[in-house]
């Protein structure tokens, strides 16, 4: 609801401002100002204070609100809603994912590590804000603005990207290498931990295999399976009818179980001939 | 009214982000602090371009929030780096640098 009376607010505003002479600010936009500035002291205030990190991002998302209304009213629409898309939209959403992968209820931890730490900070903020206030207010009190006329209004995305494409080209450039390295660099932390302990793939364990980093080269056989058990307990058993030991389990090794017959070793047991006739030497 | 009450909020704001940054202990929370910062900056540099009549600040504050933008997906990549292996987003406990 507050959001469409801002909205609301907004159009009326921009509205007043297009139309008024340079240099003078129109009661609505004063109005605007003593509505949202203290508002926005307030979030922010709330953002420092709150102990949740989720109600700090909250406050931060409305403080960020506040500072879209006050760029459009002064005469920088664009920038106005390149703020609501770019900070309330993406980063704060980056924010609240991160917060969420980190864990919600992570709290601030209420022991101070520096003794008088909070005390000296909430003097130094003091400190600093009643200079800036008192330097600020001597200095500018009476300011008129000068007014950017049509390159604050309908002009202004022309405007701005002319200078961009001419006078900030080079910077211009440099934004977008910056952007690349910082991609680059979000990927690189990203997956610097999970390349250490990677899954190795399939090709990599069978070459690994036949160098002789494995104990043997097949995998461990499996327990037998017959009609009459399907025990793990029961051993597979060699191309030669004997007992392949590595099929069985060790712990099962050691429990109690009943004693399996051992048929004597047959190199023809697959084919059905008897085992004389190689002793008799008929085909070898 | 003047535009003078822009910068004077824009200052106050930056001062709360000052003392959130020395204050709060989590590292999530420290770096909203510094976007708030950013952002209070931002909100002077508009009222600069108004008061002057140029989109000179404009331009500043667009390119601010580029940097800023760049500058959240690397800090939180390494405070996600930094939370898998210490387990915390503390600033405290990333202490190893320390002596």
């Amino acid at each position: 609801m507050s959001l469409s009376i801002f909205a609301a607010a907004v159009s009326m505003l921009e509205a007043a401002s297009t139309y008024s002479a340079p240099g003078v600010v129109s009661t609505g936009e004063a109005v605007t100002f003593w509505i949202l500035g203290p508002l926005a002291l307030a979030a922010a205030a709330g953002m420092v204070f709150a102990r949740n990190a989720v109600h700090s991002a909250m406050c931060l998302i409305a403080v960020m609100f506040c500072f879209a209304v006050f760029y459009i009213v002064q005469e920088a629409p664009f920038l106005g809603f390149v703020q609501i898309i770019v900070y309330t939209g993406a980063v704060m959403m980056l924010f609240l994912f991160v917060l969420m992968l980190v864990g919600r209820d992570s709290s601030d931890s209420v022991v101070e590590v520096l003794r008088g730490q909070r005390l000296a900070a909430l003097t130094f903020g003091i400190g600093l804000a009643a200079l800036l206030v008192a330097a600020l207010g001597r200095a500018l009190v009476a300011v008129t603005p000068a007014g950017l006329g049509e390159a604050g209004s309908i002009n202004n995305v022309t405007g701005i990207g002319r200078l961009i494409f001419t006078d900030y080209l080079f910077a211009f450039e440099l934004t977008s290498a910056l952007l690349i390295t910082a991609a680059l660099g979000a990927i690189v932390l990203a997956f610097a931990q999970t390349a250490a302990h990677a899954k190795r793939g399939q090709r990599a364990t069978v070459t690994a295999r036949l160098r002789g980093e494995h104990d043997r080269i097949s995998p461990l056989p499996g327990p037998g399976v017959y009609a009459t058990a399907n025990s793990v307990a029961v051993p597979a058993l060699l191309p030669d009818g004997s007992v392949a030991p590595e099929s069985l389990s060790e712990i099962i090794d050691s429990t109690p179980v009943r004693e399996i017959e051992q048929p004597e070793p047959d190199a023809h047991a697959l084919t059905g001939r008897p085992a004389h006739l190689d002793e008799a030497g008929d085909l070898r | 009214m003047s535009p003078t009450y822009y910068l004077l909020l824009s200052a106050l704001l930056f001062c709360v982000g000052a003392v959130g940054v020395l204050v709060r202990r989590n590292a999530i929370v420290v770096f909203m602090c510094i976007e708030l910062m950013l952002n209070a900056v931002n909100l002077s540099l508009v009222t600069f371009a108004r008061v002057n009549g140029t989109l000179d600040g404009q331009v500043m504050a667009f390119f601010v929030m580029v940097v800023a933008a760049a500058e959240v997906v690397v800090g939180l990549a390494i405070i996600m780096s930094i939370f898998r292996t210490r387990r915390t987003a503390s600033v405290d406990d990333a202490n190893l640098l320390k002596y």
